[in-house]
């Protein structure tokens, strides 16, 4: 480098135009691990289903217990909430804050009908006499749709706090990003969900 | 006293009475001098009215500086704890023979065990090497700070929230008697009815929330907050190990969330997940357990390997010798990592073939590390070394570690694990590795990296009572437990009967006061350079001759790091520059973008500390109202959109103008 003189050196070796900082850039990427953290806290209660998703203890099994049209119901209404969500999205992208909020709120009584639904199949299955303490096949089963159905109502109550703050300060930047943030969120509770069905009821009805 | 018999809850403090307060003379005694200690500190800062600053300047930074100081100053404080523990262990161990009981009833002795473990592995070693990845890592790679500010403060509160339930045990019911692992059904309602193992599970829940966020933070940093030219191969080797550390957090740390989930529902609801009845397995709880703490074990040692990488090449006055098989090293110690975690239970007998696979996995992770070693040896050799303090260390590291590992593949082999499992051979193994490694390798980065904290450097005579102490005593301390575990001696026994092994427990309890030695030199050489601040300064900001960008700056670095960011060509940035002669930036500052500082992150881990308090103690209505609150404050920050500023081009002008002068003075 002997041919530089030291200004350009110095020019070589430090950056001293200003350059934008793209605001949130690493947004996407941190949330990202993050699900993928949580992805694995869903994987270790599948593994523990796995394990002890025969333990029945002499008590009531997946035929006794399981209402497949229920399910299938439930199932229904997350996948198509997932939709609306998309929907709310390609709205945002628009800038079309009003479209943006109606399917918000219409993601959000899919979202509130699916806990619904899931917490009478709850009710029910204790009323029976086969809550979470009765065998070890019905303590998993209860930790995992549990926490899938913890993970949707916390989902629920995101939603409502982001459209409060897109009413209040309409589709900015930081906004958006919270928006995209909580729709890979709420994709994937709907994939987690798509392996709650096939594993955790299907299977075990065949 | 340990509670028996039905436990009575009542509405307002759930199972809190005053039986809870102990009445151990030894617990009482230290009670008071913690009381008297935390009393006096406080009417210090009071008295000097400090509050305001530390509220202002540390508590609410957003500054990774500033918190990585934190997390290692919290490290510190545990370690003083954890050692406490580990010297009533060998006063016990040395005393209970020919019929006495020694000086510590059953229940007492096991919460030590327990206590000692926990508390060094979460609430030391975690801190020690968070610390270092928070400070050192942005300054590595070129950044102003990490990519999600906020997220760290509220981390590092996490972290401390967590080591204030486990310290609350000390003083208020129990700890858990479990061990460090608490193993179900031990540690489940029937065995253990009353708090020690919900204190357990809290405090680690609560710390744990804060690591993971601290693993998504820094693995995303690293990603996305390089300099310009830093490809991943050109990053320094620290960052390397960190970007290797921050990997295993994210894929380790929410299975111990989970599998303590698990427990707690046991414990709280009456599930069966780990019972020993109505299909309940307790071995998944085993696997579970150690799938996170494999990872973790070298989660602690990847960034200390980083550490020692760089002191090698520094003081050495080299490159690093085979950077690209480093990295390669620690990328398949990252993998294989989590294809091991069997070998800590051999004799659950899930056969031949099981235990095959994984103690030839075990085994086949001695040949990175052993690359590692070479790579350390062969990047002295024919250096021009000096040996300041941190190079001290990395020999000591070397010839300790070195023993510690190969009496790892000892025990990866199946049917001598059989014979050594759970005996003392482990225990001396595993501090081996642990003491030799980590515990070395963050004295070495201190010394390393203090002046660039503070501006001054670590005084050197103390420095080197401290490393003598300690490193004698290590070997005196943990080599009769060799032999010890090879004569079949059990860990955690309180009593012996065979007074042929009191002599090795009398050679260990005189390894761990030289080591209690080696601690107070060590704090000594911290005072002594407060002290001399003046004569040990170092104004050039680079006082080992360092290669890696963190030395490019002042000591300590200004809140904005860099006032240009550096342009990166090559391995060893830093170096190069100074080869090249590049003249530092003195005008033409421009306005740097900043975080905003704020008690978010304090208020939320606050609440999240008050809510495991009253779910150890079952007083609902708290938990339920501390949790809501805590909801309620983390969706109001959400409303904060104003969470940065620019830093004024003139006010970086005359930070930069200062320093200009004091390096022409």
């Amino acid at each position: 480098m002997a041919d530089l003189s030291s200004q350009d050196l110095t020019a070589r070796y430090y950056e001293l135009e200003p350059h934008h900082h793209p605001e949130g850039a690493s947004t996407g990427l941190g949330f990202w691990v993050y699900l993928m953290s949580d992805c694995l806290m869903f994987a270790v209660l599948f593994a523990a289903y796995a394990v002890l998703g025969n333990a029945y203890a002499a008590g009531p099994g997946p035929k006794d217990l399981f209402d497949l049209n229920l399910v299938a119901i439930n199932t229904g209404l997350l996948l198509v909430s997932s939709i609306t969500f998309g929907f709310g999205m390609l709205g945002a992208y628009r800038g079309d804050q009003g479209a943006t909020l109606r399917w918000l709120g219409v993601t959000l009584v899919f979202g509130l009908s699916f806990l619904g639904v899931e917490i009478y199949e709850f009710a029910h299955l204790i009323h029976e006499g086969a809550g979470p303490w009765r065998s070890a096949f019905l303590s998993s089963f209860f930790a995992l749709v549990g926490t899938h159905g913890l993970h949707v109502a916390f989902g629920c109550l995101w939603l409502v706090v982001l459209a409060v703050q897109i009413k209040a300060r309409g589709l900015v930047p930081a906004n958006l990003r919270r928006l995209a943030c909580l729709s890979m969120f709420w994709h994937f509770l709907d994939v987690v969900w798509i392996g709650v069905f096939t594993f955790v009821y299907l299977i075990k009805m065949i | 006293m340990a509670v028996t018999g039905p436990i009575e809850t009542s509405l307002l403090f759930g199972r809190l009475t005053w039986a809870a307060i102990p009445t151990d003379p030894i617990i009482l005694a230290t009670f008071a001098v913690v009381a008297l200690g935390g009393g006096a500190l406080f009417a210090l800062l009071t008295y000097y009215r400090l509050w305001g600053y530390l509220w202002t300047e540390w508590f609410t930074s957003v500054d990774h500086k500033k918190i990585g100081i934190m997390y290692m100053i919290l490290g510190l404080v545990m370690f003083v704890r954890g050692f406490a523990d580990a010297i009533m262990m060998r006063l016990q161990q040395v005393l209970a023979f020919g019929g006495s009981e020694g000086y510590l009833n059953s229940h007492h002795y096991d919460q030590v065990f327990t206590a000692h473990g926990v508390i060094m592995i979460f609430f030391v070693a975690m801190p020690f090497v968070t610390g270092l990845m928070n400070y050192i890592v942005p300054l590595q790679i070129g950044a102003r700070d990490v990519s999600f500010p906020f997220l760290n403060n509220f981390s590092f509160w996490m972290t401390v929230g967590g080591a204030v339930i486990i310290m609350a045990s000390l003083f208020l019911g129990e700890f858990a008697q479990t061990g460090w692992l608490a193993f179900p059904p031990l540690s489940g309602i029937g065995e253990s009815p009353y708090v020690g193992v919900d204190y357990y599970i809290w405090g680690l829940q609560v710390a744990g929330v804060g690591t993971t966020l601290s693993g998504i933070n820094l693995l995303v940093t690293i990603i996305k907050m390089r300099a310009p030219g830093m490809t991943m191969m050109r990053m320094p080797v620290f960052t390397w190990t960190a970007l290797c550390t921050n990997v295993l957090i994210v894929a380790s740390f929410p299975v111990l969330t989970v599998t303590l989930a698990l427990l707690t529902l046991d414990r709280y609801v009456g599930t069966n997940f780990f019972t020993a009845d109505l299909g309940g397995n307790a071995m998944m709880y085993v696997n579970l357990i150690w799938i996170w703490g494999h990872p973790e074990v070298y989660i602690l040692i990847l960034p200390i390997f980083g550490v020692f990488s760089e002191i090698a090449a520094t003081f050495s006055g080299k490159r690093l010798f085979g950077y690209t098989s480093m990295v390669y090293a620690t990328v398949c110690i990252t993998i294989l990592s989590y294809v091991v975690w069997l070998h800590h239970f051999f004799t659950m007998g899930s056969g031949a073939s099981v235990n095959s696979f994984f103690g030839i996995t075990t085994m086949v992770i001695s040949i990175p590390t052993g690359a590692k070693l070479f790579n350390w040896i062969f990047t002295i050799y024919q250096g021009r070394v000096r040996y300041d303090l941190p190079m001290m260390w990395l020999m000591a590291f070397m010839l300790t570690f070195v023993v510690g590992g190969m009496t790892g593949v000892l025990l990866a082999v199946p049917p001598a694990d059989f014979v050594l499992h759970n005996s003392l051979f482990l225990i001396a193994h595993f501090h081996n590795v642990i003491i030799g490694g980590v515990v070395f390798g963050t004295f070495a980065a201190i010394n390393f990296w203090w002046p660039k904290a503070f501006g001054y450097r670590l005084d050197v005579f103390w420095g080197k009572v401290s490393f003598w102490f300690w490193v004698v005593g290590f070997w005196f301390a943990f080599m009769p437990l060799y032999v010890l575990g090879l004569m079949g001696v059990t860990r955690r026994v309180r009593v012996f009967d065979d007074p042929d092994l009191q002599i090795w427990f009398a050679i260990a309890a005189l390894g761990a006061v030289m080591i209690a030695v080696g601690i107070a030199a060590m704090f000594v050489q911290f005072g002594v350079s407060i002290w001399r601040r003046k004569a040990l300064a170092d104004v050039t900001g680079d006082p080992w001759d360092g290669r890696t960008l963190e030395w490019a700056t002042s000591s300590p670095p200004p809140a904005y790091n860099f006032a240009f960011t550096p342009v990166v060509h090559g391995i060893d940035a830093f170096a190069e520059m100074k080869e090249a002669g590049v003249p530092r930036p003195t005008s033409g500052f421009l306005p740097i973008h900043m975080p905003r500082n704020t008690g978010a992150g304090v208020v939320i881990a606050g609440l999240a500390t008050i809510c495991g308090m009253a779910l150890v103690w079952y007083v609902w209505w708290l938990a339920a109202a501390s949790f809501l609150a805590l909801i309620g404050a983390a969706i109001a920050h959400t409303f904060n959109y104003n969470r940065d500023y620019h830093i004024p081009a003139d006010q970086v002008a005359a930070v930069e103008d200062a320093r200009t002068r004091r390096l022409e003075a």
